[in-house]
């Protein structure tokens, strides 16, 4: 994650910001929503990296962007050694085969009005023609390899759980084969029992083809399970980024503790500073000034509201956007 | 947003039959509109005169056994001509919802779907609406000259905005839905985005859509045949029939109160069954705005 590595990194976000304008009509008096504010941070090749904050931090903007589903307000993103953002359409559609997104809701990321045939064909024919036999075979073999069965090609997606749902979600991304892919909260509107499998599925997945993977969630607990690096954020900013188990195991930022405290501790007898978030999510059209968490942030003293605090290696591959020292 | 997407395709054939069953009234609009096309499709079959078959013997009779619906100052029989008239005056409506919703559906998609052209559009959409329909009508007609095609293609225009605005609301949703970012995401070109997904989803408003500018057609061009710049007064329409009766008013009002009635009865059958299609296909789009 740190600098060195950026250079066998698949993808790498510098200075990312997507500002979203409030309001309608010509007069937008220039208010907008800080979606995604000055975020960088590197994904190694075949890692898994979480990206975690709560509700309205702007995880599925910077996913977004990533795949360049919203063009962003400023910033660069490099994937596999070329800008992205300077690619025109067609040479984007190229692009778009080697990076995929799984959608959180597994109801609405289907057309109601196509067949998990047609969904995953429409994968395997977005950029070049293929014979409908080896199509079929391929789309078998697909449903196969995320655990369903070739007969449920003819079904349409409502027929299925939310869970077999998301496996047809990851069989259309894999259908592309692509490097790298963007799972936006794929488990969360799942049952906990439900979410376990589909995780394991992503997990193997990831292992057999060789996947780099940025993972979204809200929930610590399972992007501890799942992954090998963290980005914290906040508000549209990065508060830390590290190794997994050394995030959940000793945050340094605030914010990321107050994460932690949400979840349960495993052992009983474990203790662990809690800290608790009080108060509301501040409005990302009126951040507050300097850093963005001060308003919920135990530690915050004045110094907190001047400047913007960042992004520094507080130990080693460890990156931390708070002043102080903990 | 999630279950109703799938409410639609979902919507199965006991599940459509369990809701018309509670609004028995639209059952009746169907019936009547079914009765309407079937006679108006098998005219020659069940009328029992030639349409213009004048006998000057039988000049404006009430109605009676042997003409059921009465006769005109010519002494043809009105029944026979309310059927035939029937065939023109559907047609017309029914070409017009053609030509509205084909060029309603490509502005509408291309506003929705494409920004930079959304403003433009969107606001010929707006002016066009801002004129009364039949005074927009008859201005297109008596440019175009009056025939039957002509009427078709004024009424098409008149109504195109009507069909163009809510297709750009709806495009406007299905484009932010997840599966067209996941066509985005897979590399889908634009063209067969909008082909394959929009337009499908759209399928659905259109048809409401469709079904009133139907009934308001109906109403249109019996309105221009009325007021004289609608199609030839030669050719039977609920219109034209109701216009020449008219001046008989006093002495023969049936000349003018079956194809009247001809026009209420279509006109609310339709109306009807497009409430009843609206609230059976779109809470699905109505939700998402
Ligand atoms: N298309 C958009 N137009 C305007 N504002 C947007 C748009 N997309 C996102 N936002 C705003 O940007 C902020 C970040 O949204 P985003 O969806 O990226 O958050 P998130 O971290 O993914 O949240 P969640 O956990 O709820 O999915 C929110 O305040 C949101 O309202
Ligand atoms: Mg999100």
């Amino acid at each position: 994650m740190s600098a060195a590595a950026a250079s066998d990194a698949l993808v790498a976000v510098d200075r990312l910001s997507k500002h979203f304008p409030v309001g309608r009509g010509w007069g937008r008096g220039g208010r907008v929503v800080r979606a995604v504010d000055d975020v960088s941070f590197t994904i190694g090749r075949r890692r898994i990296v979480g990206l975690v904050g709560e509700s309205g931090s702007g995880k599925t903007t910077v996913g977004r962007t990533l795949l360049r589903l919203v063009e962003p307000t400023s910033g660069r993103v490099t994937f596999d050694g070329g800008d992205l953002l300077a690619l025109d359409a067609a040479r984007l559609r190229a692009v778009r085969r080697q990076m995929q997104i799984i959608f959180q809701d597994p109801y609405s990321s289907f057309d109601p009005k196509l067949t998990v045939e047609a969904i995953i064909a429409e994968a395997l024919t977005a950029h070049a023609p293929m014979p409908r036999d080896e199509r079929r075979t391929r789309i078998a073999a697909l449903l196969r390899r995320v655990g369903l069965q070739p007969e449920h090609m003819a079904r349409y997606p409502y027929e299925f759980s939310g869970g077999q749902r998301q496996r047809i979600g990851i069989a259309r991304a894999l259908a592309v084969e692509p490097k790298f892919i963007v799972a936006d909260e794929c488990v969360s509107a799942l049952d906990v029992s439900v979410q376990a499998q589909v995780l394991n599925l992503l997990l193997d997945l990831q292992e057999e083809l060789g996947l780099t993977i940025l993972f979204i969630a809200h929930d610590l607990a399972v992007v501890d399970y799942l992954c090998d690096d963290i980005v914290v954020m906040y508000l549209g900013k990065i508060m830390e980024i590290g190794p997994a188990e050394q995030v959940c195991g000793d945050p340094k930022h605030p914010y990321s503790e107050a994460l932690l405290s949400a979840v349960p501790v495993p052992e009983p007898g474990a203790a662990r500073r809690r800290i608790m978030l009080s108060g509301d999510l501040p409005s990302p059209i009126d951040v507050p000034s300097g850093c963005v968490f001060r308003t919920r942030c135990p530690y915050a003293g004045d110094a907190c509201a001047s400047d913007v605090p960042p992004l520094r290696e507080v130990a080693p591959g460890r990156f931390s956007a708070c002043i102080k020292d903990r | 947003m999630s279950a109703p997407s799938e409410s639609v395709a979902a919507l199965s054939g006991a599940r459509l039959w369990a809701i018309l069953r509670q609004r028995k009234a639209v059952l009746l609009g169907l019936a009547i509109l079914a009765a309407i096309v079937l006679l108006a499709v098998f005219a020659p079959y069940v009328t029992p005169y030639e349409p213009n078959r004048m006998r000057i013997s039988q000049r404006m009779r009430p109605p009676s056994a042997q003409n059921w619906f009465g006769t005109d100052e010519f002494g043809r029989d009105i029944f026979t001509r309310v059927i035939y008239g029937g065939r023109i005056s559907l047609l017309a409506g029914a070409l017009t919802v053609l030509v509205a919703c084909v060029s309603g559906t490509v502005l509408g998609v291309l506003a929705g779907f494409f920004k930079r052209i959304d403003g433009v559009i969107s606001r010929i959409i707006d002016a066009m609406m801002a004129f009364p329909d039949i005074l927009l009508a008859i201005a297109l007609v008596a440019v175009l000259r009056p025939s039957l095609a002509n009427v078709v293609i004024a009424l098409g225009i008149v109504y195109t905005p009507r069909v163009a605005r809510v297709v750009r609301a709806a495009t406007l949703v299905i484009r932010e839905l997840p599966f067209v970012e996941a066509a985005r995401a897979l590399g889908v070109p634009t063209w067969r985005i909008i082909l394959r997904h929009v337009l499908r989803n759209l399928a659905s408003p259109i048809i409401v859509q469709g079904t009133f500018v139907f009934a308001y057609a109906i109403l249109a061009e019996a309105g221009l045949s009325f007021l004289g710049t609608g199609v030839s007064p030669e050719t039977p329409t609920w219109g034209t029939i109701i216009a020449a009766g008219q001046q008989y008013a006093r002495q023969a009002d049936w000349i003018m109160i079956f194809p009247g009635l001809a026009i209420v009865l279509s006109v609310l059958s339709l109306q009807l069954v497009g409430d009843t299609l609206r609230d059976i296909l779109d809470p699905k789009l109505r939700k998402d705005l």
